[in-house]
């Protein structure tokens, strides 16, 4: 059998690392297809790469915490990329219910008090008298995580990838993985702008993200290593990518500036601005028409969530899988 | 509809209006908005327009409550950027509705009034209905009556902070001073309690956002606040006794003699 696997995004990536891998025995062949010259170059690029299934219960279904804690296992053994080193939630001491709000919605977390921070993060100490621990989350650099994945599909010898091209629809099965790009092909699927701006600062060592609340303007800064911090994501209903808004670069400096001032005096390395696929629950969905399966809707949660669809996307395309939790049949 | 509320010439059954932002999922809107029976629902646009009308798809589901959309101009902090927004919003939604913020504090999102009236006035004039958000200010009120406004939105409190009603006092006279002018309050509402008090000080409904879509469960909470919106109007259309003060008996002598457990 061949599979086309058309996008290589995040959520193309693993589709076809986990068809390759779990139809190796059966001889399935994988061609993965992606218009753009390499791969990583859609949405997935600019995410934030938390692998936190208990924060993101905050606002999320459960179900995306189910499915995001099998991400935890995919980046730390089978694409080794992530670091393990939990995540930290702050508040400033006026949004203090925030933190309340936060903590009662969330799991599987401690609530530290000022030396838990200090002890945690030095840069933190005297900032924040309390905090939300999530101990066991991990972090990931989505560029680096998707050229590790590309180059294991390249060492693997039933993957062809095809950069630069378009689908060409004559598979056994096509693994639509276009996100946002498929629109057209499936009813109700939306864009959620998102937009992020890199600092580089000597000054700091925050060795795990930390995300800020506010009521209006939640933010996270995740550091990248070599003195790099992300800082992420604006939320906007809206489908124009590639516009980075100074009112949105403001704020998201801000945030950064208020959890620790030494980001004022970093040095903007770079701006990212794009659209997230999302169905209107904003939960991801596998969508089967005939032999297209449609891999979408993964909306802020693409490395979180991809591993598992990826897991499950394969299943149905090999031995007719169905999981009610996240497939769907078309409409048309 | 036996008690209906009329905003602007348009009869409406339910009085209690929603935001809708900071929802988890559009879906999620979807069902709060079906579960407190709103049929007004107000939708920001400054951001989402963006650099042409990218928030389409967003809209597009909001248009799908069936509800009908007030749009308004949270955000914008002159005359000039409110004004603009509005114009941009009838174009968008097709209708002359607006909820007009004009913010003067962006710590605590107080509306500066200054702006407010003025915006106001040349909204009118250019044809639009201001449902203008404002503080319980009477002067203030006065003059955006005088500006041509039909409704008055005055807050019960800051902005998302959920504290219920701040001023008790001017509430109650801004309603005494405008007994014909429809008053929806608007802001600072946590709970349906702080819902059922307003309206049964008078208010003709209450406009609410954080409350409901930051709710452990929206929609269960959307459906608990049109309760308290529903049980403060009847209150207040069944005319509550009015409170008595036992702190001084009125009459301690005689009361003795009928007391004998006093003996």
């Amino acid at each position: 059998m061949r599979v086309e696997v058309v996008g290589a995004g995040v959520a193309g990536l693993t589709v076809a690392f986990e068809l390759a891998r779990q139809g190796a025995a059966q001889g399935l062949r994988v061609e993965l297809v992606e218009r753009r010259p390499r791969a990583g170059l859609g949405c997935s690029r600019y995410a934030g790469g938390m692998i936190a299934p208990w924060c993101e219960l905050e606002s999320a279904e459960p179900i995306v915490a189910t499915l995001g804690v099998e991400a935890l296992e995919f980046w730390t053994k089978d694409i080794p990329v992530a670091t393990v080193a939990g995540s930290l939630v702050v508040a400033p001491p006026r949004d203090r219910a925030e933190l309340v709000d936060f903590a009662r919605r969330a799991q599987n977390f401690e609530e530290l008090d000022a030396a838990g921070v200090a002890g945690l993060e030095g840069d933190l100490a005297s900032r924040f008298d309390s905090a939300l621990y999530f101990g066991s989350e991990a972090h990931l650099d989505p560029q680096a995580a998707m050229t590790a994945l590309g180059e294991s599909l390249a060492g693997m010898h039933n993957v062809s990838l095809r950069f630069g091209e378009s689908a060409r629809g004559d598979a056994d099965w096509t693994v639509d993985c276009r996100g946002f790009a498929a629109r057209d092909e499936l009813p109700g699927l939306r864009g959620v702008k998102g937009e992020m701006v890199m600092l580089r600062s000597g000054d700091l060592t925050l060795s795990r993200p930390v995300r800020m609340l506010h009521p209006k303007r939640p933010a996270y800064v995740v550091p990248r290593g070599a003195g790099l911090f992300m800082i992420g994501a604006t939320m906007i209903e809206n489908e124009e990518a590639a516009r980075v808004t100074a009112r949105s670069v403001v704020e998201l400096i801000n945030s950064a500036y208020a959890i620790h001032p030494a980001f004022a005096e970093a040095e903007i390395v770079d701006m990212g601005s794009d659209v997230r696929p999302a169905f209107p629950d904003n939960l991801p969905r596998l969508t089967r028409r005939g032999r297209t399966l449609y891999v979408n809707g993964l909306y802020r949660h693409g490395f979180l969530l991809a591993p598992a669809l990826a897991r499950r996307a394969a299943r149905m395309v090999i031995e007719n899988a169905w999981f009610p939790e996240v497939c769907h049949a078309h409409p048309g | 509809m036996d008690d209906a509320l009329t905003l602007y010439d348009v009869m409406l059954d339910s009085r209690l209006l929603l935001g809708t932002a900071r929802y988890p999922s559009p879906a999620i809107l979807a069902q709060a908005i079906r579960a407190a029976k709103t049929q007004i629902v107000t939708v920001s646009l400054r951001r989402e327009a963006g650099g042409s009308r990218g928030g389409e798809s967003f809209w597009t589901l909001i248009r799908e409550s069936g509800a009908r959309v007030l749009p308004n101009t949270a955000g914008c902090r002159t005359v000039k950027e409110a004004v603009t927004t509005a114009q941009m919003a009838r174009e968008v939604f097709g209708t002359d509705w607006i909820k007009l913020e004009v913010i003067g504090d962006e710590d605590t999102l107080q509306p500066d009034v200054f702006g407010l009236v003025e915006a106001a006035r040349i909204l009118v004039g250019d044809g639009f209905c201001v449902f203008p958000y404002m503080t319980e200010d009477l002067v203030v009120a006065e003059k955006l009556l005088d500006a041509g406004c039909r409704v008055l939105m005055p807050w019960a409190a800051p902005i998302g902070s959920g504290r219920g009603i701040n001023n008790i006092f001017g509430l109650r006279s801004l309603r005494a001073h405008f007994p014909q002018t429809p008053l929806v309050v608007d802001a600072g509402l946590g709970a349906p309690s702080h819902a059922a008090a307003v309206m049964e000080l008078g208010y003709d409904a209450v406009l609410l956002n954080t409350a409901v879509s930051r709710a452990g469960d929206p929609v269960a909470m959307a459906r608990a606040f049109a309760l308290g919106v529903n049980a403060g109007r009847a209150a207040f259309l069944a005319k509550p006794m009015t409170p008595r003060d036992f702190a001084r008996p009125s009459t301690p002598v005689i009361g003795r003699a009928f007391d004998e457990g006093a003996a």
